[in-house]
């Protein structure tokens, strides 16, 4: 029995089933789908309007060709929201902190439009591993280095969202621990501990959204180059 | 005011009698098509009452959201029961 922190990233398990799947599906039961008569409730009328406004957004600098990945970017997007920030609240489990499920959405997703890219115009897609105007000499190591970083990109997106949730939830933990034990010896680094507790929980709701909107938009970047 | 007499399986389980409920529990439907049914049909039934309304409010999802939070303590009560008073956390 391990006391250590990160006891609350342990993938959950009630009676040897694993919970990761019921949290994964809860995003799935908090958005309705529209109606078809004219003015929908409110809750749908607020969802259509946020992803119809993310989507204007996102798929402005791409191309008439790539605008077929809007559901994809849509849906990705509002999952990884919801799942960001039902992990904020009390008790539940965030199935984005696993770097498997974030590698999961990651890699596919990168190779695809990679894949995408060279079979299109493969030319132009091994073109952009050679930026415009660099001096003859430094070609070979440029190009290497670009390929470099066109392959390290998955990593980068999957590693990037589980670090931000999992220090987020570590640092949470970490300052309500010492704030609870703090409390009756020393009140005033106590009441110190709970100042920084607040900010760092409006930090966490911030980053929650953030990270999801980083993650689709580095994705649909990677789109635009190679759509 | 007599209430028509309706067969005990189709009842809600509301108005289902103490004695009867054996013979309810036996009539219905614990076949997977039917429990997803019985899923759906709660769920349609939460959606139409608290969402689907015209002037929805915050009481819809926070209702959602409370069952959740407290559905996932019941399942991590047994990790979280050593947490109680330990000295290293």
């Amino acid at each position: 029995m391990t006391m250590n922190l990160f006891n609350q990233f342990l993938s959950p398990t009630f009676l040897g089933l694993p919970l990761i799947a019921i949290a994964l599906m809860a995003p799935c039961l908090l958005y309705p789908s529209p109606a078809p008569w004219w003015q929908s409730n409110r809750w749908t009328t607020l969802q259509n309007w946020f992803i119809g406004s993310f989507i204007k957004q996102i798929l402005s600098p791409i191309n008439t060709k790539g605008h077929s990945w809007a559901l994809l970017l849509a849906t990705l997007m509002v999952f990884l929201i919801t799942l960001n920030t039902l992990g904020l609240l009390p008790y539940t489990f965030t199935p984005t902190t696993q770097l498997s499920l974030n590698m999961a959405f990651a890699v596919p997703l990168w190779l695809a439009t990679v894949i995408m890219g060279f079979r299109n115009s493969p030319t132009h897609a091994l073109g952009h591993l050679l930026p415009e105007g660099t001096p003859t000499p430094l070609v070979p190591i440029l190009i290497i280095i670009e390929s470099i970083s066109l392959l390290i990109r998955p990593l980068a997106l999957g590693v990037r969202l589980t670090a931000n949730l999992t220090a987020g939830h570590l640092l949470i933990q970490l300052v309500s621990s010492a704030a609870f034990s703090l409390l009756l010896s020393q009140t005033t680094a106590a009441s110190l501990a709970v100042g920084l507790l607040l900010l760092l929980t409006i930090l966490e709701v911030a980053v929650a959204m953030i990270q999801a909107y980083v993650f689709v938009l580095l994705l649909s970047l990677y789109l635009q180059e190679n759509v | 005011m007599a209430d028509r007499p309706v067969p005990v399986v189709e009842k809600r389980l509301m108005d289902v009698k103490l004695g009867e409920l054996g013979t309810w529990m036996g009539g219905r439907d614990f076949t997977p098509n039917g429990l997803l049914s019985s899923v759906r049909r709660g769920y349609e039934r939460y959606y139409n009452k608290y969402i689907n309304v015209k002037k929805g409010g915050i009481g819809g999802l926070a209702m959602l959201l409370a069952g959740y939070i407290t559905l996932s303590y019941v399942w991590e009560y047994n990790h979280i029961k050593h947490d109680r008073w330990r000295k290293y956390h």
